[in-house]
């Protein structure tokens, strides 16, 4: 009985391997796709593999979730040491130096023009595009999901508040604060310490520098600065509001995150992903108002563009020829404007194409809800030219530099630690991390 | 002259310990040999030239002061957490062992623990003792953060200290179990014929004999402590390493700058560290304590 039982399994695996290997499927040219988005939106990278591959006889796409971007860096790394890299590869905002100094990708106008695929580049924003090309310009991986920092504020809140403005400057901020406290609401505005929206959102639009050399974009051997500007007295600003109650703390150890905090109003403004639109529209109750705007700017400012978080994907070099072929079919795919508009109405992430936001805005997506509002994630990427302070952040070892940042963040405020001793600290230890990559990387020019 | 059973042939034993030796040779020694290189180099995450830096690696990370918080973190881990699990699991294993009514029910029900992964116990734990909601708030209404994890270091550390015990009280409580029942049962009754009670039993009579097992639960227990899977998982799901570094033990960090900060080499140098200071502490248990053991 349990011989038989056996060979019938034997059997069966026999016959799935072999049906694998079926002429049928033969033709066809398999690549692989690696990415870091998982639950929800990793369903939704799947559905534009399904798209992809409903739409080829040639090739097909095989897409496998590493679950989080930092595995996915961290998988791609160890799998092209062994040679078995994926052909495309999703690598989030931080691992752009890291693979740009790799030499183990291919660029992507190359591979489009290698490929018979003619591209117009220019098509993509440029607060988008200049954060994954050269000092140059030169785009290296295609832009993919795309977002950036928004102000979200509960309307219904600040209507019973007597709040008639619109939060633009932080002063406003601090005014509707003061309002909603004295309204009775405990939690007027919610932070952690994240440091996108803060730092490096707060840095852009202000054209406050991060780090020096443009942000690292003219050389390995740039340092931060980001104790000396505006930034400290921003952090010193949320200092006071804490203390005075206006501005609450809310992480996940403290047993809820702003988002959640937002959502169920225990907070009533917040600072956080476009892509969390979505959600916010979904889990507000119906009936409650509320508004995802541009980041204020301080008083007198002018403003900049923000800056795109997110991931791009990454063409891996060493794979035959024939999968290139398959690759650039792909990102063609993704990159025409209808995919554009698919992509971006079931995430929440921005459409990175100009034409694909035009397209978008002649159908009326943004005019009635649960996607109004979006579009002004587009307004404040494309609010000005890039400039040296908004093209991006390009520093080796950005992961620890932002825990750095967001260390000396919890200890300012959960342990009541000077703000510039702090960010000073912080700096000092950003440096050190920079000064090694810049020593892994001896000899490597940014070009 | 003792008799002993000897292979004739030098061959025949080599074969049949060759699986074992392969894959300890595969799965521990070749990844040894590659931290050590790791740790004199510095390459590129994607690789390249691997330059060598003699001891740079050691000492960039013995220069930092946020490294010596590490090992005195993981030193207070490694002792306290093994120290309340051994204690709470022969406490356990010596109420079970007496065999009461319902004592089938709780040796299943103690074990229960050990078989959830700890990253998911220290999620669960992170939501019940949460200072805003869930249980604590009520403690934190008599006295504002009397119990606030997120703003002490201390309270973060006992935190994931508590839920490493939670887990691992079993895992001691099941080797305990297995000792004291191979303790002979006479002498648990002669005694009692003697006039002692339960508590002088247990602390005469079972504990003494219970040594070989404490001894071999204070070895792994602490490694555990050091380097296991789940000190890192508790404390990567429950306070990342904070508040302010307050609960950054070694091996969270080690796994931290390799895997977030792809600063491969640094990590090498700090595994090899750390792998030093359990051979230390081994060879510390074995050379002394071990002495007061007694295997007969």
């Amino acid at each position: 009985m349990k011989i038989f039982a056996l060979k019938t399994v034997l059997a069966g695996l026999m016959a799935a391997t072999t049906l694998g290997a079926a002429p049928a499927f033969a033709e066809k040219t398999k690549f692989e796709f690696w990415y870091g988005l998982s639950g929800d939106l990793g369903e939704r990278v799947q559905d534009a593999c399904k798209k992809f591959n409903d739409t080829q006889t040639d090739f097909e796409i095989v897409c496998t979730s590493q679950n989080a971007y930092d595995a996915t860096l961290q998988n791609t790394i160890a799998a092209y040491r062994a040679k078995k890299q994926p052909a495309i590869t999703q690598i989030y905002d931080a691992g752009t130096l890291d693979l740009m100094l790799s030499g183990a990708f291919i660029p992507a106008k190359k591979l489009m023009a290698d490929n018979g695929y003619k591209i117009d580049w220019n098509n993509y924003f440029g607060g988008i595009a200049n954060y994954y090309a050269t000092a140059g310009g030169e785009l290296q991986s295609f832009p993919f999901n795309s977002s950036t920092a928004m102000f979200y504020y509960n309307e219904t809140a600040f209507e019973k508040a007597g709040i008639t403005f619109k939060p633009e400057t932080w002063e406003q901020v601090e005014e509707a604060a003061r309002k909603l406290k004295a309204a009775g609401y405990e939690c007027p505005l919610g932070f952690n310490f994240d440091t996108w929206a803060i730092m490096e959102q707060f840095s852009a639009i202000h054209n406050q520098p991060i780090a020096t050399k443009a942000n690292g974009y003219q050389g390995l051997d740039a340092e931060v600065v980001f104790n000396k500007t505006k930034f400290v007295d921003h952090v010193k600003f949320f200092k006071k509001m804490q203390d005075e109650k206006l501005f609450v703390v809310k992480t996940k150890q403290l047993g809820m995150d702003i988002v959640p905090a937002f959502t169920s109003q225990t907070c009533q403004m917040m600072q956080t992903s476009i892509a969390d639109h979505g959600t916010v529209g979904k889990t507000l109750p119906e009936g409650v108002k509320w508004q995802a705007t541009m980041l204020p700017v301080w008083k007198g400012t002018e403003r900049k563009n923000s800056l795109v978080g997110g991931a791009s994907l990454w063409v891996m070099a060493g794979r035959p020829d024939a999968e290139y072929k398959g690759a650039a079919a792909f990102l063609n795919f993704l990159g025409q404007p209808e995919m554009v508009q698919w992509w971006s109405t079931v995430t929440g992430y921005i459409p990175v194409t100009k034409t694909g936001f035009d397209a978008m805005k002649a159908n009326g997506f943004y005019d009635k809800a649960p996607y109004k509002g979006r579009e002004l994630a587009i307004a404040s990427l494309t609010y000005t030219p890039t400039s040296e302070n908004t093209r991006g952040i390009r520093l080796g070892g950005f992961t620890q530099i932002r825990k750095e940042v967001s260390t000396s963040l919890e200890a300012i405020f959960m342990q009541n630690a000077d703000v510039q001793k702090e960010l000073d600290q912080a700096a000092e230890r950003s440096n050190v991390v920079l000064r090694r990559f810049e020593k892994t990387y001896a000899g490597q020019k940014l070009n | 002259m003792e008799k002993r059973a000897v292979f004739k042939s030098w061959w025949l034993p080599v074969l049949f310990a060759l699986p074992q030796l392969v894959l300890i040779l595969l799965f521990f020694y070749w990844p040894v040999a590659a931290v050590v290189n790791w740790a004199f180099t510095l390459e590129p995450p994607f690789g390249g030239a691997a330059e060598f830096v003699g001891f740079a690696n050691f000492k960039e990370a013995l220069s930092d002061p946020f490294y010596w918080n590490s090992v005195v973190v993981s030193l207070i881990f490694a002792t306290v957490g093994p120290f309340f699990c051994i204690f709470i699991g022969l406490t356990l294993a010596l109420a079970v062992d007496r065999q009461l009514p319902g004592s089938g029910f709780f040796r299943f029900f103690y074990i229960l623990p050990f078989a959830i992964a700890g990253p998911a116990a220290g999620m669960a734990f992170r939501f019940i003792l949460s200072p805003e909601r869930g249980l604590a708030a009520s403690i934190n209404a008599l006295s504002p953060d009397l119990w606030n994890p997120a703003k002490y270091g201390s309270h973060a550390l006992a935190l994931v200290i508590i839920i490493f015990i939670w887990k691992w009280s079993g895992y001691t409580f099941i080797f305990l179990l297995a000792g004291l029942q191979s303790v002979p049962r006479a002498l648990g009754e002669a005694a009692a014929m003697d006039g002692a009670g339960p508590f002088r039993r247990a602390i005469d009579v079972q504990v003494p004999l219970l040594a070989p097992t404490l001894f071999f639960l204070l070895v792994t227990m602490m490694t555990e402590g050091f380097v296991g899977a789940d000190t890192f998982g508790i404390v990567h799901s429950v306070t990342g390493g904070g508040p302010n570094h307050g609960t950054e033990v070694m091996v969270y960090r080690i796994v931290d700058e390799a895997f977030q900060g792809l600063n491969y080499s640094g990590a090498s140098a700090q595994s090899i560290i750390l792998i030093g200071l359990i051979m230390v502490f081994t060879f510390i248990q074995f050379r002394f304590i071990e002495k007061r053991v007694h295997y007969k």
